[in-house]
């Protein structure tokens, strides 16, 4: 915990004097570095450095926004689901994820944003969402591709970030990640279903491992050499573990599950090695993950204009809302 | 926590604030110890049939909803709205299970949803007429939770005790669809000149279904005479009560009511859009025949 004496400067007490400034902020940024190397949490109100919030602000409102655009790929599925239950297990998945991305904005804007600035950044393209959801959902058996291989990647990425060195940034994953849980088991209990099905159904499960093994992989980002944030944000314990320790332990808890399902993950590449003890496998085709991530995957277009015209169309009802508010201070309807 | 195995850490306690993550692990079965015999003097093909009533109205409407997801006006009406759909659903999956087996022809509840084309659904066709925009559906939404809403509460004392205890478990949801749809009908009306304008325009498109819903099917009025349905008859002065108070709120013109209509949606008889629904809900269901899920 923090006390009072580690807070911020209140604005008032600036300094006249540009020394003065300099030795104050030596001093914030000496007691902010001894507080995240103490495991402690960072809270909104505390002194942070530039980078630290620039940097959680982008992490932050990307996941959220990854969280709102994610509903897409699943939520065509909806409609369609094959059993009653089977549509309200995706239901109810579709809108956790829609609190989620409540939750993530609410984190990011305790750090001086505001959704609605988010929000058009993500509709204007200037802010990105995890490249995971620009490939199509083809088939029934897709659903419960994303939830074990999707979700499980997005598990191993986010328990982690639960001790982020931001406090509502951690206490937001801490719930999203025991929903997450939940999702992950759900997805693999349907494919432990369809696997005991017809012989289509089986293939659809296979053709759908086939399309998402790779993609889920390229979830942890780009390998480290190539990732020159990651040693920063690891100092700063926004980010615990790099991007390969995370796709290592993805790969190893994933392999005895596919074969506890039956299905074959495609990769020529995977096999266990025992001197290093984990699971060798192949490269990701990190030339698709670029195109994907630059704007080039098969659905990037999509996404964001069902997000634009959904924020578009909703702007009457925004500002109904507020007018209605602005009518009735202090009142609900 | 060691953070080594994701799933152990995820059943780290943090900061002994698990009790708040416990949502949904908690679900209580709403027919624990309830009889499930059709009761005596009580039809059980009619009960059968009148539970396909309650439950098409609910899954055609549950279906209706979950098409606003991801176009939501803001993320909080995306949860509100996907949050209604589940309610309705889950009350549908209870009356068709229901009615599988009163009517004594055993069908689940994805027999009836799944293997029934247009003719076979018994909803009012309120429920089956598109979205429109935001205004159109929230009209829709306040007039069926609060038609749905007094017919649970009287529904409760039912003569069936699983009619009664879906009901009464029902009841609290219908409560807050109503309240939402209220809500959002007094900010639309009360908002701008603009929302005014498309409140109205919603609530006039949805005005017309609004004549099938106070008249009885012949089940209903059998059912009713033994006290296991609700006339729906009974139930017209409270619903238009309840609209009335929420139009003057919203500070909208109470329209005059529609003259009576045969109940033809409880008959199979349907508007052009119940077919495309139906063929986008079963369409998967019906490609693998065999299949489990």
């Amino acid at each position: 915990m923090t006390t009072p004496t580690d807070r911020a400067a209140p604005p008032g007490a600036a300094t006249d004097a540009t020394g003065t400034a300099e030795a104050d902020e030596a001093r914030l940024q000496a007691r902010f570095d001894a507080l995240v190397a103490d495991e402690r949490r960072v809270e909104p109100r505390d002194w942070m450095p530039d980078g630290y919030r620039r940097t959680l602000v982008r992490q932050i409102a990307q996941h959220a926004h990854s969280e709102i655009i994610g509903m897409q790929p699943e939520g065509d599925w909806i409609a369609s689901a094959p059993s009653l239950r089977r549509k309200a297990i995706l239901l109810a998945k579709v809108q956790d994820e829609a609190g989620h991305g409540l939750y993530l904005y609410a984190a990011a804007e305790t750090l001086g944003v505001d959704r609605a600035d988010l929000t058009e950044r993500l509709v204007t393209g200037r802010q990105k969402y995890s490249s995971i959801f620009n490939y199509p959902t083809l088939t029934f058996a897709d659903v419960g591709v994303i939830g074990w291989l999707v979700d499980g990647a997005a598990i191993c990425n986010q328990v982690p970030l639960c001790r982020s060195s931001y406090g509502p940034y951690a206490r937001a994953m801490v719930r999203i990640c025991k929903e997450e849980s939940f999702h992950q088991r759900q997805g693999y209990e349907l494919l432990l279903r369809m696997m005991a099905g017809t012989g289509a159904q089986r293939a659809m499960v296979q053709d759908a491992v086939d399309r998402w093994w790779w993609p889920s992989l390229m979830m942890f980002g780009p390998p480290d050499a190539e990732s020159p944030n990651t040693a920063r944000s690891m100092a700063w314990r926004i980010k615990r573990d790099t991007n390969d320790a995370l796709r290592q332990r993805f790969v190893d808890m994933t392999v005895p599950q596919a074969e506890k399902l039956g299905v074959t993950l495609p990769d020529p590449e995977l096999r266990w090695n025992p001197e290093r003890g984990h699971h060798d496998f192949g490269e990701p085709d990190w030339a698709e993950f670029r195109r994907v991530l630059a704007g080039d995957g098969p659905r990037n277009a999509e996404r964001i204009a069902r997000r634009r015209a959904a924020h578009e169309d909703g702007a009457w009802v925004r500002a109904a809302a507020a007018a209605h508010a602005a009518k009735h201070p202090g009142g609900r309807p | 926590m060691t953070g080594d195995n994701v799933y152990d850490a995820l059943t780290a306690d943090h900061d002994g604030t698990d009790a708040r993550w416990a949502f949904g692990t908690g679900f209580t079965d709403a027919l624990a110890g309830v009889d499930t015999a059709v009761p005596d003097g009580v039809d059980g093909r009619d009960l059968g049939r009148y539970c396909e009533m309650l439950g098409d109205d609910a899954l055609v409407l549950a279906q209706r909803l979950a098409q606003w997801c991801t176009s939501a006006p803001e993320l909080e009406e995306e949860v509100a709205l996907a949050n209604i759909a589940l309610d309705l659903l889950g009350q549908a999956r209870l009356l068709l299970a229901r009615a599988g087996q009163a009517d004594g022809t055993g069908r689940d509840e994805d027999a009836f949803a799944y293997r029934r084309g247009p003719e076979g659904f018994r909803n009012v066709r309120l429920v089956e007429e598109p979205n429109g925009d935001f205004a159109r559906s929230t009209a829709r939404l306040l007039v069926a939770a609060t038609w749905r809403l007094a017919v649970f509460t009287r529904l409760a004392d039912s003569a069936d005790p699983v009619l009664a205890a879906v009901a009464a478990k029902g009841t609290a949801e219908l409560a807050y669809h109503r309240d939402y749809a209220a809500a959002w009908t007094v900010r639309l009306g009360d908002g701008t000149a603009y929302s005014r304008d498309r409140m109205a325009a919603g609530l006039a498109e949805v005005w017309p279904a609004t004549a099938e819903l106070f008249t009885a099917h012949p089940v209903e009025r059998r059912l009713a005479a033994c006290g296991a349905a609700v006339d729906p008859a009974d139930v017209r002065d409270e619903v238009t009560g309840v609209l009335r108070t929420v139009l003057e709120a919203a500070t909208l013109a109470v329209p005059d009511p529609p003259p009576p209509a045969a109940p033809a949606g409880r008959d199979g008889g349907h508007t052009p859009h119940l077919a495309p629904l139906l063929e986008e809900l079963q369409r998967v269901a019906r490609a693998h025949p065999d299949a489990t899920w």
